[in-house]
């Protein structure tokens, strides 16, 4: 999952990790950035390094359950340097600062401890159906997925060139791994989008699933509809100071609606992907019932782009 | 301090007027570099010679201030106030160079360290460059007394607090610990971490090529007593941070993540004894009217299936939204208090250009 921040990208990848749990997909979200929020969505206390459950299996009965993990470098690089007996002295030698060090001299390599560690969960994890990636905020997903192709340039041979190829592989392959992009239907957030999905098809070579546009405000009917000609069809008498509010937040729904729609245009127009709306929610805390929400909405979403694929 | 009416009425002035430094910080994505670039923009307006230090503008944000290309030095914004606005993007490699050419003992040294290609990654490939350079340029700005005021946008980040933690990154990375226990004696107590990083050099050393691993030893060697200048100038530009000549504005969403990042940012400043000047909030949803969310939810439902009864749901969702908003608040703005807390609501465009930044200058500055 792509995305620049601030798009809702996290939220985004639980809510696509919950839809998948409900078609049955037992699913793994994986997280590299360290970031505490994805946790909370699910209404539990934290992620960490070994797996931890988000949300059982058998709620409703056909659902798959969700599970999260963090990756990082330093944890990739201590699980390779204990198996392969340098156990006792690895933690010495990371916090002297040596996975700095490698990293500066190579570039990605940071980033291929962490893709590396992943492709192994994808080969070795017979429980997991489907794995969900949060990746780090635009600029960085570029570089991030860059570095496999990068060490390749730079190491011909070796473990590392080995993996590098191995990631190259997975991250290339549409059967394998899919970039999911998230996006808010606003100017910035577009422009962005669009200059990813470029590099990350051109440079990379990985393939694009559906781009996700988030915060979509649902519309309503009667929106259009005069407040005073409302109350006089329906009956009713508005108190002082109604009349006005009601058309002002008329009018805001509308304005907004029309910028989100005009943005969605032109992401239409510049970006040949297909489509998957996501509404807002008119609250400021998501937890496992809004989780619930966006999930199926993902999942009519992708029932629509079906209907329409020959 | 007393509370005039100019306070009372327009806070964030009051900050302008009197600040030297201002730092808008916040985690990416909610509009610190357009709440920066105001802010250099008013003072403008006020008279105050400005400059605006950014760091990742949107394009077209970027090119209306002149940003083209990155350049380390300040340009001027052309406009018809009585002070003066300059802009520039923070080029986080040559900010570094110039670092290490005034803290270098010779000419020979800096070139050495310049021309060195391990160097040359650091500022593309270790974490908390960026931010030790900004907080650097900040320095520099405030030092030459070019400017009356010097605003800094922060780096994007997801946690707001990398600004004040990730420079010390840098330090820890040139105080090279991994060289020195590279280079200790393969005796004694240090043998076997000796021998374990020798192991590990080795290891890299086919990843990288033995060239690499000469590049990474001459870098260090080169820059042996150099890493003293940086620390301290590391605490020097920290200690301008904690002066009152600089204010700090946090800038935040009502979203949950966006407010805890900045509670987390408002408690590590109080840590040191630095309060926070004014909290932004952008993205505010508007009240409508009066009337309880609940009111408006059960005339909907009431009325449901008629026009009204749409118009009623509408408002409701609103009402809820806001109400949830300032709720979440409530928390963040305890936690800077005696600060304002200034609400910006959803503008109709992004903004890329001067006349945008006016039209939030309304909002910030009501």
């Amino acid at each position: 999952m792509a995305g620049k921040g601030g798009v809702g990208k996290t939220t985004v990848t639980a809510a696509l990790a919950r839809a998948a749990a409900l078609t049955g997909l037992s699913t793994l979200i994986v997280e590299v950035e360290g970031k505490a929020g994805l946790a909370t969505l699910f209404g539990r206390d934290a992620l960490d390094y070994a797996e931890v459950e988000l949300s059982p299996g058998g709620q409703p009965a056909e659902a798959a359950d969700v599970r999260g993990r963090t990756v990082t470098a330093d944890g990739a690089l201590y699980e390779y340097l204990r198996d392969h007996g340098l156990n006792r002295l690895s933690r010495r030698l990371l916090s002297s600062g040596l996975l700095d060090v490698a990293s500066t001299a190579a570039p990605g390599i940071k980033d291929i401890l962490v893709l590396g560690k992943v492709k192994q969960l994808e080969q070795n994890e017979t429980a997991t159906d489907l794995i969900v990636l949060d990746a780090p905020a635009a600029g960085h997903a570029i570089t991030f997925l860059l570095a496999a192709r990068g060490l390749l340039d730079a190491v011909r041979v070796g473990p590392i060139n080995t993996q590098a190829a191995d990631v190259l592989e997975l991250l290339t392959d549409p059967g394998r791994c899919q970039v999911v992009l998230v996006t808010l239907p606003e100017e910035t957030p577009v422009n962005e989008l669009i200059d990813t999905a470029y590099h990350l098809e051109d440079r990379v070579g990985v393939s694009l699933g559906p781009v996700v546009v988030n915060g979509l405000y649902p519309d309503i009917e009667g929106l259009d509809a005069d407040p005073d000609a409302a109350a006089t069809a329906a009956g009713a008498t508005l108190r002082a100071g109604e009349s006005e509010a009601l058309r002002a937040a008329a009018g805001f729904r509308r304005d907004r609606m029309a910028v989100q729609q005009a943005q969605v245009a032109r992401l239409v127009e510049r970006l040949p992907l297909p489509q998957l709306p996501l509404p807002f929610l008119f609250t400021t805390e998501i937890g496992p019932v809004e989780l619930d929400v966006l999930a199926r909405a993902l999942l009519a979403g992708i029932r629509d782009l079906q209907a329409v694929e020959p | 301090m007393t509370a005039d009416a100019t306070e009372a009425t327009a806070p964030l002035l009051a900050v302008i007027d009197a600040a030297e430094i201002i730092v808008t910080a916040g985690t990416g994505g909610v509009g610190k570099t357009t709440t920066a670039a105001v802010l250099a923009l008013e003072a403008a307006r006020r008279g105050r010679k400005a400059v605006v230090v950014t760091i990742d503008p949107a394009k077209r944000l970027a090119d209306a201030l002149g940003l083209e290309e990155l350049s380390n030095t300040p340009s001027q914004i052309a406009g018809d106030w009585p002070g003066e606005l300059w802009a520039m993007m923070l080029d986080t490699k040559s900010t570094f160079d110039d670092l290490v050419t005034k803290h270098s003992g010779s000419d020979e040294q800096a070139q050495r360290i310049l021309g060195n290609r391990f160097y040359r990654n650091i500022s593309g490939a270790l974490s908390g460059t960026q931010e030790y350079m900004a907080m650097e340029k900040l320095y520099e700005l405030h030092e030459e007394r070019a400017f009356e005021l010097v605003v800094v946008d922060t780096p994007p980040s997801r946690h707001a607090l990398d600004f004040l933690d990730a420079p010390r990154r840098l330090t820890h990375f040139l105080d090279h610990r991994f060289y020195r226990l590279l280079m200790a004696p393969t005796r004694g107590i240090m043998r076997a971490a000796n021998l374990a990083a020798q192991t590990f050099v080795r290891t890299l050393s086919k990843v990288v090529g033995a060239e690499v691993i000469d590049d990474i030893i001459t870098f260090f060697t080169a820059f042996q007593g150099m890493e003293e200048g940086f620390k301290e100038r590391a605490n020097v530009v920290f200690d301008t941070l904690a002066s009152p000549a600089t204010a700090f504005v946090l800038v935040a969403s009502p979203r949950r993540d966006t407010v805890v990042e900045a509670e987390y940012f408002a408690e590590r400043l109080l840590e040191s004894d630095i309060a926070v000047r004014a909290l932004v909030v952008n993205r505010m949803h508007p009240h409508f009217g009066p009337g309880s969310p609940a009111a408006s939810r059960l005339r909907a439902t009431t009325l449901e299936g008629s026009d009204l009864g749409g118009l009623y749901a509408n408002l409701a969702d609103f009402a809820l939204v806001a109400s949830k908003e300032e709720e979440h608040l409530t928390g963040l703005a305890e936690r800077v208090a005696p600060a304002p807390v200034i609400r910006v609501p959803f503008l109709r465009d992004d903004v890329h250009d001067l006349t945008g930044l006016a039209a939030i200058a309304t909002h910030l500055f009501a």
